[in-house]
């Protein structure tokens, strides 16, 4: 029942989560963070089997730092999802695969220009304009399918977030309650609220 | 001679020695020098740097390098070998933050690349990492900068300034008569730039100085930067001697 999306803008991605962990039908906790700074300019947002997912984005998240330190130059959003990518389709033949949905949102300081990468267990890897994991992506995508355009502003990347948000409240019969809001463009990573 | 005790690694010699480990002392010996002097709140890394050939890419060869975001070494010795164990020590720092969530405290990391160093003395078919190093940084959630050193023999300690590499025996014995406690930043870096300059003919431009601030956020001062604290130097170490000539004068 978890909800990731993201929404690349002019010079920004826009990325929210729901904030609910749950096991079985119970909420545990109401308050968990389902993303992770790969880099300064670079984040994960993660959903999936409770374990595998947190696992899976700190092992993600080390290399992709000892990367950085070792060269001396940061991955872009692209290294980094293909880097993810190849991690999880090593994982899929393994006896235990991780199952994890991601998304991975970024901003390419090299040629500066915003990115997101929707990425599955199973190991594919697309660069969308706009994505979402879950059950709210049902609901979302026809939104985002109408209102997205590529030169969209914050205000109304955070608008379109809201109308997403709100039909989810509308229509989904499961109450998501709070979302953790972030953005990502070329001043790195930082929590927003609408 | 050493005979047969310098073949193999893990052999005594009957006095006690393991000459493949002073070997490696030598050759820490012989590379350039490096300096770690610790601030108040602040700790600084200089090291003397080989003149780079003309048409080299200066920007290739280094001797400062980071760990991880708080933690910063320099070396002396073999840059082949420094290049191995740096590598081990990176990869060590970002395990640790994922099994503990915690960054590497700057003594752990010291005595794993001093454990690393040590194994390399006690295994067959290996030699020794021919460098010392100096380990700077700060722990996380504190505000004391700290120094280490270690050698090829895996000894590890810490240190309020210390000098590693060629002439350091020099540059140490300076330190000693010229450290002060609780050292502002410039009187850090300052200091740090003099003790080189002890053993560095050519001044600034064969000197590297690299800067940590408690707030673990590294430094490394520019070429003119530095040039502007050796002239400073230079200037008071010339009124110095215009002191000490003045009263000669007055006698005669």
């Amino acid at each position: 029942m978890e909800f990731l999306i993201g929404i690349t803008g002019k010079d920004f991605v826009l990325t929210a989560s729901d904030t609910s962990a749950a096991r079985s039908i119970t909420v545990m906790k109401s308050n968990e963070d389902k993303s992770c700074d790969l880099n300064k300019h670079n984040i994960m947002l993660y959903a999936g089997e409770a374990g595998d997912t947190v696992n899976f984005a700190e092992y993600i998240q080390r290399n992709v730092r000892l990367y950085g330190i070792r060269n001396g130059i940061e991955l872009t959003p692209k290294a980094a999802a293909t880097f993810t990518r190849k991690e999880l389709a090593t994982s899929l033949r393994s006896r235990h695969p991780y199952q994890v949905f991601l998304l991975i949102a970024g901003y390419d300081i090299t040629t500066s220009s915003p990115h997101l990468y929707w990425i599955d267990y199973l190991g594919s890897s697309a660069e969308v304009p706009f994505a979402a994991h879950g059950y709210g992506a049902y609901y979302c995508l026809s939104i985002l399918d109408r209102y997205h355009h590529p030169n969209l502003t914050l205000d109304e990347a955070k608008g379109l977030i809201k109308k997403c948000i709100d039909e989810l409240n509308n229509r989904f019969i499961v109450n998501l309650s709070d979302f953790k809001i972030k953005v990502t463009d070329q001043d790195g990573i930082r929590e927003i609220t609408i | 001679m050493a005979g047969s005790y310098d073949r193999a690694l893990t052999v005594f010699s009957p006095d006690g020695h393991l000459f493949q480990v002073e070997y490696a002392l030598e050759a820490v010996r012989k590379g350039t020098c490096a300096v770690g002097v610790r601030g108040n709140d602040c700790v600084v890394l200089g090291v003397e740097k080989k003149s780079v050939l003309k048409l080299q890419d200066p920007r290739t060869v280094r001797k400062i390098v980071m760990l991880d975001d708080h933690v910063c070494m320099a070396f002396a010795g073999l840059n082949a070998d420094a290049r191995v164990l740096v590598n081990k020590a990176r990869i060590e720092c970002q395990s640790h933050r994922l099994t503990v969530e915690d960054p590497v405290t700057i003594e752990y990391i010291t005595r794993y690349i001093a454990g690393v160093q040590q194994k390399y003395t006690q295994s067959g078919g290996v030699r020794p990492f021919g460098i010392s190093t100096l380990i700077i940084g700060f722990d996380p959630n504190d505000e004391i900068p700290r120094l280490y050193q270690t050698d090829p023999s895996g000894i590890y300690s810490a240190w309020k300034a210390n000098a590693i590499g060629r002439s350091s025996k020099t540059v140490r014995e300076f330190l000693e008569k010229n450290y002060k406690e609780g050292l502002s930043k410039d009187e850090t870096i300052k200091l740090t730039v003099k003790s080189l300059l002890e053993v560095v003919q050519t001044g600034a431009k064969n000197i590297e100085i690299a800067l940590m601030t408690a707030d673990s956020v590294i430094k490394n001062l520019e070429i003119e930067e530095v040039e502007a604290i050796v002239s400073e130097i230079e200037k008071e170490k010339e009124a110095e001697a215009e002191k000490k000539k003045k009263p000669t004068a007055s006698t005669s």
